[in-house]
């Protein structure tokens, strides 16, 4: 029977409580959010904490989707059946609505939150893609105050990030774009699976910004196939300015693969997943660029 | 540590240890033996049960995580021995042969006739496939929904 | 959605789409598994598992687990050892460590069993134990273990210098050289039948009980053969028989993983006689995967020989079978490759010849499990595959191919170049009704379309033929076992019956159907007829369900031992109504004089006159209970013909199973509804197992496949929604002409999931790729660079 060790077990009664149980309890103390990654891992041992965290209650804090600033604001608590659900979510960001549809199954996503699959920063992990694709940022919280990160900065390396032992995801901000300049603006999000409900072989998420027949700009995320920060930035960079064609997808394809450096599993072998980098990121482009070209097909 | 626990309208306060899965809580400290255990990887679905009115995989919860909530399982799908369409639907359509999916199968199936009246047969598709069925081929539990959907008076 | 069936009448008068009796209970959650069951003082056991493949075992130290205030006991090897049971046979006439001694010979196998007073502290106290491995090289990959470099795995057997289980051949090699010589066309190809796990959602659990006082040991098992155990318990633990009791309470599913007897089972029994408590021990998901039954791991070179207008000739097929660390394959003991000669399949050739070779490698051990029928799986797909690949070769469509090989209704029974003797088919029809449902030519036209337009979809066939219901006792037994069934049937004064079975349901309805059939023998409700079964105490001697045995042999039984009980009645009847029972006649339910249908006698009405003082002749004791025991003359052979339809990506290599259709012959149909059940489980199988249901091993024996993260099944956006159709042709040997089904759909699917995949990816010259066709399977397929699916992808 795989259950978990022993741990202290605290239920946080606001944001700043929380900060002050993990400052009480120091390293080896873990955030409780949907528990839908700690929990399996602490079953298998995977992960054995201290102490745990649980900010479950802190709704009020945490649990919010809103615009303010020109940014979408996800609070950490939001569950992946909310931003699923969420028309403000689809109405700017169809890329999101599109990664939610296959990311784990519905029930796992009644439960499991949006700042704790950031947090577990698995290599795999399908929003980290979306939001590298997005340029949004993540703000980090702690007894000193808060601070917001890059998404491309966020991730230090496989199951690592920049939040701290004693720190708090509390907030996602997506830029919404849309309109500046007269830009159109579309995004999507494509992903081989073995099966329904199974992480990624290998995804991309794809935001493009359209000025007539001219990419002006573009975000590529990548899941899975080893590329650095969840993104694709020499791909980005040449499709910044060049013709909005097909010829100008493939060769952002072509450039996403080369600059990944995927890890075989049983997912895969590291070819394929090379090949499906490509491949779904011209994928990602095109239904992106479709979007943005019909603007109600934006939103699904 | 203590919890209070409401399951199937019914308050229960235990001294647990924070580690208990609430699958456990369930089986082993309620004896409310209906939802199963079936993997150590949250995919299987054998455990589902409402959380706050919400489907959950009981596996992959900490008991203390439903302290203050409210749980619903199967236990409580029928009322006063009358059964929910749900039931009647796995029942009349051939929706279980060894019967132990389907309690989770039914509590998703419940959930989705509670928030989607008329589903497709692609929207059942959809809602239970975070659970495994190894007998059924999901043909006939598809067909049990819908049963349900259409045979539906009053619901729960 | 059902398609058109041409299925006549029902056979007895209470067959039919009946719903089920047992879901009841089901639905209100209110099954009774294993797990569910809590006595008092009951501890719970655990078991510490090797983390490698191969290690010699220095040492086990287990003092600190010991310590643990909620540990009450913990058994190693060393203890098993002085018992004289740290070894037990196998069903393969081999030997399986229970505990580890001497080396751990697979990663999983067991070393030590923990009980303690709750699961969480038995957990926890496994990692207390301390155990010292000297590790070895292992050896995973099959195609290797016969090197002559290759480390010995089974050094603990005297003299054993490699790592070869047997050598076993069947058919008439210098027939089958000479149907190859004289052969216009011939195909070969080397296909891998991967590993793979039957995963009943429940896992594997006991809870064993032993009563110091009387000597009475209960146990409560996941045992799909419930009285084998008890047989096997008193030959291996030396306990008296007629103080085992085996209970196999409700069973989530087993599909075969639940046959043999598992180390775990033989610790708790072990433990609950050393605690003088309650033992119970319930696997968790990676033990399940990584420890007990695994299926398949045939590696397989097949070639068939044709003429040039596609009349096949012979076929021939060399098999590399992985048997893992012990030979614990459950099957007859006379066929250690199982029925996997059957391997000529549905079509009509001269000359066929197959030799298998076992070896053992650092995997798991088992070998038949998963609704395989005894390697009739691995048979189908071979010849199934050869079929298609002929097909191609030839340039024809392989729907017209197998109609032309298929054997002719007039070939039955039909003695197969391998020496089976099938009862009965109609296979031309079974094919033909499935292109009707699939609306064949029209798909046909609509690839051509599509290719057209480079979309790239498959239309794949399968024809099977089974053979089920081991079996007649002279050729077919288990560790000396012959493999036939008892029924008993009480009747009780009111007329009401209770029959008690020997095989065990498993999900399959047995509490319905075999009731049905009591029912119809006896002209009475089948609310009237209680099925009992899975209880060794109140049950008669069987050997349990698997191979989709229960009822062609213990369906059989029950209406024998019905049949008896009616000639019974007849005599009883005869003396209520002072007539001969020669007189008398059975018609509509009841006994009734032969011209004088108003004078007659219900059942109900006989069997109260039976239990009265009425004056019976000579003879005849009163009451009308009777039993049988069925010895099958010989299997039956269900079969039936698969079309599924794919959409494949190149691109990505993603599949899509769009249609499947199936249409199955199993003989009369005693519940259709259950039958179809038991087809949409087995084409779900066909869909997982070719798409993803894979065990996998790296290169040092570390198992890929331990948990459902890993070890993918089929969800319910996977599976399309079946359309399934029937032919019956009646078994001419069996009691109610019936046939097995439980295996029918996984036995006959895999291949045309496969053939349809194939059939998608010929424009792109794609000829053949092993299963399970994940993306990157199918991606490498179409680059030229298949991946071996059974090791660690690179
Ligand atoms: C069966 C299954 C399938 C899945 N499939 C996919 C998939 O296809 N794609 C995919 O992307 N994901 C998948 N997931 C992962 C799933 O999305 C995550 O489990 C889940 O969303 C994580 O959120 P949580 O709230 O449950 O995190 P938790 O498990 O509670 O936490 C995860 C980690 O983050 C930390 N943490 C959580 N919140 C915070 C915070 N606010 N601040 C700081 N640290 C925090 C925790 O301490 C912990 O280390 C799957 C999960 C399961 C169980
Ligand atoms: S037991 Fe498998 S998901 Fe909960
Ligand atoms: S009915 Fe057996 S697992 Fe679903």
């Amino acid at each position: 029977m795989q259950v978990p060790a022993h741990f202290e077990y605290e239920k946080a009664a606001s944001v700043s409580h929380a900060l002050l149980l993990l400052a009480r309890y120091g390293q080896d103390a873990r955030i409780l959010a949907g528990g839908h990654s700690l929990i399996p891992m602490m079953k298998l041992r995977l992960a054995q904490p201290e102490a745990l965290v649980d900010i479950n209650g802190l709704t009020d804090e945490l649990r919010y989707l809103r615009v303010s600033g020109g940014e979408l604001r996800i609070g950490a608590l939001v569950t992946h059946a909310q931003l699923l659900e969420s028309e403000l979510v689809g109405q700017h960001f169809a890329i999101l609505h599109d990664a939610e549809q296959v990311i784990a199954d519905p029930i796992v996503r009644n439960w499991g939150t949006i700042g704790g699959s950031l947090c577990q920063a698995d290599p795999s992990e399908d929003l980290s893609a979306a939001f590298a694709a997005l340029k949004g940022s993540m703000v980090v919280q702690g007894r000193d105050g808060s601070r917001v990160v890059p998404a491309r900065e966020f991730h230090t390396g496989p199951y690592e990030t920049v939040v701290a032992p004693g720190e708090l995801l509390t907030e996602i901000r997506l830029p919404i774009r849309t309109g500046a300049a007269g830009a159109r603006h579309g995004s999507a999000y494509v992903k081989v699976a073995r099966r329904v409900g199974d992480w990624p072989v290998g995804a991309a998420g794809a935001a493009i910004w359209l000025s007539g027949d001219t990419i002006a700009d573009a975000g590529i995320g990548l899941a899975a196939v080893g590329a650095r920060n969840f993104a694709a930035a020499p791909a980005e960079e040449f499709l910044r300015g060049a013709p909005a064609s097909t010829q100008s997808l493939r060769r952002a394809g072509q450039l996403a693969a080369e600059h990944c450096q995927p890890v075989p599993d049983q997912r895969g072998p590291a070819d394929y997943k090379r090949h499906l980098a490509s491949e779904l990121t011209v994928r990602a482009l095109v239904t992106a660029m479709r979007r943005a070209r019909t603007p109600a097909a934006g939103r699904p | 540590m203590q919890v209070n626990v409401t399951v199937n309208g019914t308050v229960f306060t235990r001294e647990v240890e924070p580690r208990l899965l609430l699958i456990h809580f369930l089986r082993d400290e309620l004896g409310l033996t209906g939802s199963h255990w079936g993997c150590d990887t949250s995919n299987c679905g054998a455990c589902v049960v409402w959380l706050d009115d919400v489907p959950v995989k009981s596996c992959t919860v900490l008991t203390a995580m439903a302290d203050g909530r409210r749980v619903r399982t199967v236990e409580d799908l029928d009322r006063g021995g009358q059964l929910d369409p749900v039931q009647q639907g796995f029942a009349e359509c051939h929706g279980l042969q060894c019967g132990f999916c389907t309690p989770g199968m039914m509590m998703t199936a419940r959930w989705l006739l509670d928030h989607n009246p008329d589903p497709s047969a692609e929207q059942v598709r959809e809602a239970i496939s975070g659970q495994v069925c190894r007998c059924t081929g999901y043909e006939n539990i598809v067909r049990s929904v819908l049963w349900a959907a259409k045979h539906e008076g009053g619901g729960t | 959605m059902t398609g058109r069936t041409d299925v006549p009448p029902a056979g007895g008068g209470a067959y039919g789409p009946l719903r089920r009796k047992e879901d009841a209970r089901f639905v209100r959650g209110k099954g009774h598994f294993v797990d569910d069951i809590a006595l008092p003082g009951m501890l719970h056991g655990a078991i510490l598992r090797s983390p490698v493949a191969h290690a010699t075992i220095r040492s086990v130290d287990t003092a600190a687990a010991l310590a643990h205030p909620k540990v009450a006991a913990v058994i190693t090897g060393a203890d098993l050892a002085e018992r004289g049971l740290a070894w037990m046979p196998t069903i393969s006439a081999d030997v399986q460590a229970v505990l580890a001694t001497d080396k751990v010979r697979f990663q999983g196998q067991e070393i030590a069993f923990v009980m303690a007073t709750d699961r969480y502290a038995a957990r926890d106290a496994l990692e207390l134990i301390d155990v010292d491995y000297e590790v070895l090289p292992a050896v995973a990959d099959a195609l290797l273990a016969m090197a002559p470099d290759a480390p010995v795995i089974r050094d603990d057997l005297p003299g054993k210098q490699d790592n070869h289980v047997f050598d076993w051949a069947a058919g008439d090699k210098a027939a089958a050289d000479a149907a190859f010589a004289a052969a216009d066309v011939v195909v070969a190809q080397d296909m891998l039948y991967p590993r793979s796990h039957p995963a009943p959602l429940e896992t594997c659990g006991t809870v064993a009980c032993y009563d110091p006082l009387d000597g009475r040991l209960t146990v409560w098992s996941t045992s799909q053969a419930p009285h084998a155990h008890r047989t096997l318990y008193a030959l291996a633990a030396g306990l008296p028989e007629h103080k085992i009791r085996i209970i196999s309470p409700d069973l989530g599913g087993g599909f075969g993983n639940k046959v043999p007897v598992y180390p775990g089972y033989l610790c708790a029994v072990v433990g609950s006689m050393i605690t003088g408590k309650p033992v119970k021990w319930v696997e968790d998901r990676s033990e399940n995967l990584m420890s007990t039954s695994f299926a398949r791991d045939y590696h397989m070179h097949g070639e068939i020989a044709a003429t040039r207008d596609g009349k096949i000739l012979g076929l021939r097929a060399s098999v590399l079978a992985d048997h893992g660390a012990f030979n614990g394959t459950a099957q007859p003991t006379q066929y250690p490759a199982g029925f996997f000669h059957m391997f000529t399949g549905s079509y009509d050739m001269q000359a066929a010849h197959c030799t298998v070779t076992g070896v053992y490698t650092n995997k798991a051990p088992g070998g038949v499990a998963y609704s395989c029928s005894f390697r009739i799986t691995e048979a189908v797909y071979l010849v199934e595959r050869l079929v298609d690949l002929l097909a191609r070769e030839l340039d024809l469509d392989p729907a017209e191919l197998r109609l032309r090989n298929l054997l002719r209704p007039d070939q039955f029974p039909y003695t197969c170049p391998t020496g089976w003797t099938y009862d009965s088919g109609d296979y031309p029809r079974a094919l033909r009704l499935a292109m009707d449902i699939a609306g064949y030519d029209e798909l046909r036209r609509e690839q051509a379309v599509r290719r057209a337009r480079g979309e790239y979809m498959g239309i794949g066939l399968s024809f099977f033929t089974e053979g089920v219901g081991a079996g007649p006792k002279s050729q077919m037994d288990i560790l000396g076992l012959g493999l036939a069934d008892g029924a008993d049937l009480r009747v009780h004064p009111t007329g009401s019956v209770v029959l008690a079975i020997s095989v065990q349901t498993q999900g399959q309805g047995h509490e319905t159907t075999f009731a049905q059939i009591v029912a119809s023998e006896l002209g009475i409700s089948v609310d009237d007829v209680e099925v009992v079964h899975g209880d060794t105490d109140r049950t008669p001697f069987g050997m349990g369900t698997y191979g989709s045995r229960s009822t062609p042999v213990s369906g059989a039984a029950a209406a024998v031992a019905a049949r008896r009980v009616r000639e019974r009645a007849r005599i009883v009847a005869a003396a209520m109504l002072e007539v001969a029972a020669d007189d008398l006649e059975w018609a509509d339910g009841r006994w009734q004089v032969r011209g004088d249908p108003e004078q007659g006698r219900s059942f109900a009405q006989i069997a109260m006159a039976a239990h009265s003082g009425l004056e019976l002749p000579a003879g005849v004791e009163g009451h009308l209970d009777a039993s049988a025991v069925y010895n099958p003359p010989n299997l039956t052979f269900p079969f039936g013909a698969y079309i599924c339809v794919t959409d494949v990506d190149p691109g990505t290599g993603e599949v899509r199973v769009r249609r499947f259709i199936a249409v199955d012959d199993c003989g009369v149909r005693i519940n259709p509804m259950i039958v179809e059940g038991q087809v949409h489980r087995g084409l779900a199988d066909g869909v997982g197992m070719a798409l993803m249901q894979a065990i996998v091993f790296d290169a040092e024996g570390n198992c890929l496949g331990g948990s459902f993260m890993d070890y993918l099944l089929p969800t319910s956006m996977e599976c399309p929604s079946f359309e399934l159709g029937a032919t019956v042709t009646p078994s001419p040997h069996h009691p109610i002409g019936a046939k097995g089904v439980g295996e029918s759909a996984t036995v006959g699917s895999p291949a045309a999931v496969v053939n349809s995949v194939m059939d998608a990816l010929a424009p792109l010259g794609v000829r053949h790729a092993d299963m399970p066709l994940t993306p990157a399977s199918v991606w490498r397929a179409i680059q030229g660079r298949p991946l071996r699916t059974d090791l660690a992808a690179s």
